[in-house]
């Protein structure tokens, strides 16, 4: 068993002490932990793997497989922002190919690529659960809907200046990759009543029922 | 008179519907409060006459579900939320827990008394951050107002309830892939029987139920099992929620009893995007065999879409126009099961990717009118072969379209490729069409 990483301090160890306790059994803490070790480094590293294996006491093999299986946590450093093209059928044909296409040109970069900056990395996406705002591109798992070539290359452009946008659906503030994993590691970072309660495609059934639509 | 029936969406459009105050504001844990005063089995019972079935696809009827904990066995029981909503075209719990993530934690808190589960989960997909904020938040503003923990409104009732984020795998909403997950490995589903209620999460007995079918749960012990019975069809009970998108002038959420048409749901939404017609969709989700304009009055409910050759799923109604080629939509969906195969049974693992192979070749003009025979035959290896939904649903988009369209397929070899402008059916085009 190797030696806890001297790279961890003590507040981390503690978190991932935090999220052991939520379960009856500690195992079911992987997921999470690999989401906190991505918020502390921005993928998934040996440390953090050595880390895990140690606080479970698994081998470091058997977090591997663990890790290796889903596609959220990574092997190569995700950049500040990691931005997702939806190219599942619906947005795809709603234009998520080109928006997927147009920023590929845009940042000089290929699929699950990072910028030289170190601000963006790109992915084409599976459905999102957002069809009815389609195309969708999100930026680090937050919302930016109805988007098209121009918007979608707009956004890039104020991610990498440093400009914050706002999602659509979301904080008022887009998080950045290591903020948001944190958040996927189940740590409230209290911006849950930022953002509207829903967008108007989510509205518009109760609206027509209460004669406010057509 | 339109036929919505607003009740998880009611108060959606009130700008703090995601807060505590907001949903208590309309009576929100109102209904925790009778169920907890009630005997756990008469909540189980309201909920079997109630007649709710299933809302995440398979619509197995929940009180029943429910009614296969054994009780009294002195083992730890858990109830387990499928909120890891990833089935393409599936849009409708995603934004009730961002615009009401309180009524799922309220479902859950009777849900896990009825089967006396002391520790309930909701496993929620990983790329929605907002949306696990929202519970995340919830359940902390839930556990302090002393509707979770120790001794629950002084009724001896105690609950836990954790927030499982997912990673980004769609094989984890199969009810027992998401079990393993869960555990800590790689989420791959298990043999059944033995089915989750008796042996579940941690080899416990378990119900793992969808997130629309929990939050169905306080409306129907507030208003009442005849309530909620009174309304849908004679099987398929109730209301429920109806996601459309792609090309419609209007897509959205509609909430309706089940029943309702396609064809009255699209007028609804504006209809087609003006100027284009109907020319295929899904009932609900990728993995139900699609439909075309012949099935505009097919009643959605389950045994209609059902007995017209298809499957209610998550009532995700994906509109394709006729600028769409079916080929390309197969396509993708079909990488998109390649890819989320989680490898564990050959029937799926090597099917799927050899489906892929086939169908790229078809879509650049290549190959033969034997390719489609050849697809068709491997659909025949994976539909009710392989060891998971998955495979089915790999199945269905490929069988359906070849019935439907099988021209289509064919003038793809004949042109040497695509015959379709891919531009004219975003929604740009149709902006420019419509300007």
């Amino acid at each position: 068993m190797a030696n806890t990483p001297q790279t961890f301090d003590a507040n981390f160890l503690s978190r991932l002490d935090a999220i052991i306790a939520r379960y009856p059994r500690s195992r079911s803490a992987i997921m999470p932990m690999l989401h906190l070790v991505q918020a502390r480094e921005g993928y998934v590293t040996a440390e953090g793997i050595e880390v895990i294996a140690e606080k479970l006491d698994l081998t470091t093999a058997e977090v591997h497989a663990v890790a290796s299986f889903y596609t959220q946590y990574r092997r190569t450093p995700a950049g500040e922002y990691h931005v997702g093209v939806c190219t599942n059928t619906l947005c795809a044909i709603m234009g998520g190919d080109e928006i997927f296409a147009g920023l590929k040109d845009h940042l000089g970069i290929e699929n699950n690529e990072r910028t030289a900056d170190g601000k963006v990395s790109l992915e084409h996406i599976e459905c999102n659960a957002a069809c009815d705002y389609a195309p969708v591109v999100m930026v680090n798992w937050e919302f930016f809907d109805n988007q098209t070539v121009e918007s979608a290359k707009t956004l890039v452009d104020d991610l990498r200046a440093g400009k914050k946008p706002a999602p659509t659906r979301g904080p008022d503030s887009v998080p950045t990759f290591k903020e948001a994993s944190e958040v996927l590691a189940g740590f409230n970072d209290g911006r849950a009543n930022e953002g509207v309660q829903a967008g108007e495609p989510t509205l518009l059934g109760l609206k027509i029922a209460k004669g406010e639509r057509k | 008179m339109s036929k919505l029936t607003p009740v998880l969406s009611a108060h959606w459009d009130e700008r703090d519907s995601h807060t505590l105050a907001g949903y208590q504001r309309h009576g929100g844990y109102n209904a925790m409060k009778k169920a907890l005063a009630m005997d756990p089995d008469a909540v189980i019972q309201m909920v079997k006459d109630s007649g709710l079935r299933g809302r995440g696809g398979a619509g197995f009827p929940t009180g029943n579900k429910w009614g296969f904990i054994p009780q009294g066995d002195n083992k730890d029981h858990y109830l387990v939320v499928n909120a890891d909503e990833s089935e393409p075209g599936t849009c409708k719990d995603t934004p009730l827990l961002m615009a009401n993530p309180h009524v799922l934690v309220e479902g859950v808190i009777i849900s896990s008394y009825a089967i006396r589960a002391k520790h309930a989960f909701i496993y929620i997909r990983g790329e929605v951050t907002h949306v696990t904020r929202r519970m995340l938040q919830a359940i902390e503003d839930a556990y302090k107002a002393g509707f979770l923990g120790k001794n629950i409104l002084g009724k001896g009732f105690d609950l836990e309830l954790t927030l499982h984020i997912g990673a980004g795998a769609y094989i984890c909403g199969e009810e027992t892939a998401l079990l393993d997950s869960l555990e800590g490995f790689r989420g791959q589903p298990r043999l059944r029987p033995p089915f989750p209620a008796i042996a579940g999460l941690y080899a416990r007995p378990t119900v793992v139920n969808n997130v629309e079918s929990i939050a169905s749960v306080p409306a129907i012990i507030d208003k009442g099992a005849e309530w909620f019975a009174s309304l849908g069809t004679e099987k398929s009970k109730g209301f429920t929620l109806f996601s459309l998108s792609g090309h419609v002038n209007n897509p959205g959420q509609f909430e309706a009893p089940l029943g309702i048409t396609l064809r009255e749901l699209l007028e609804l939404a504006g209809g087609v995007r003006t100027g284009h017609r109907l020319k295929f969709w899904t009932p609900g989700g990728s993995s139900t065999p699609i439909f075309t304009d012949a099935h505009l009055d097919t009643p959605l409910d389950y045994e209609s879409v059902s007995a017209a050759g298809s499957m209610l799923g998550t009532k995700a109604l994906q509109i394709f126009d006729e600028t769409t080629c079916v080929l390309r939509a197969v396509l993708r969906w079909t990488e998109f099961y390649k890819h989320e195969s989680c490898g564990k049974c050959t029937p799926c693992r090597e099917g799927t990717w050899w489906l892929v192979q086939i169908l790229r070749d078809l879509e650049n003009g290549k190959g033969s009118e034997a390719d489609l025979a050849k697809l068709l035959d491997i659909c025949d290896n994976l539909l009710g072969r392989s060891f998971c939904a998955l495979g089915d649903g790999a199945a269905s988009p490929i069988m359906s379209s070849i019935m439907y369209f099988r021209d289509e397929y064919i003038a793809h070899l004949t042109n040497g490729g695509c015959p379709f402008d891919p531009v004219a059916s975003t929604l740009f085009a149709s902006s420019k069409a419509g300007a």
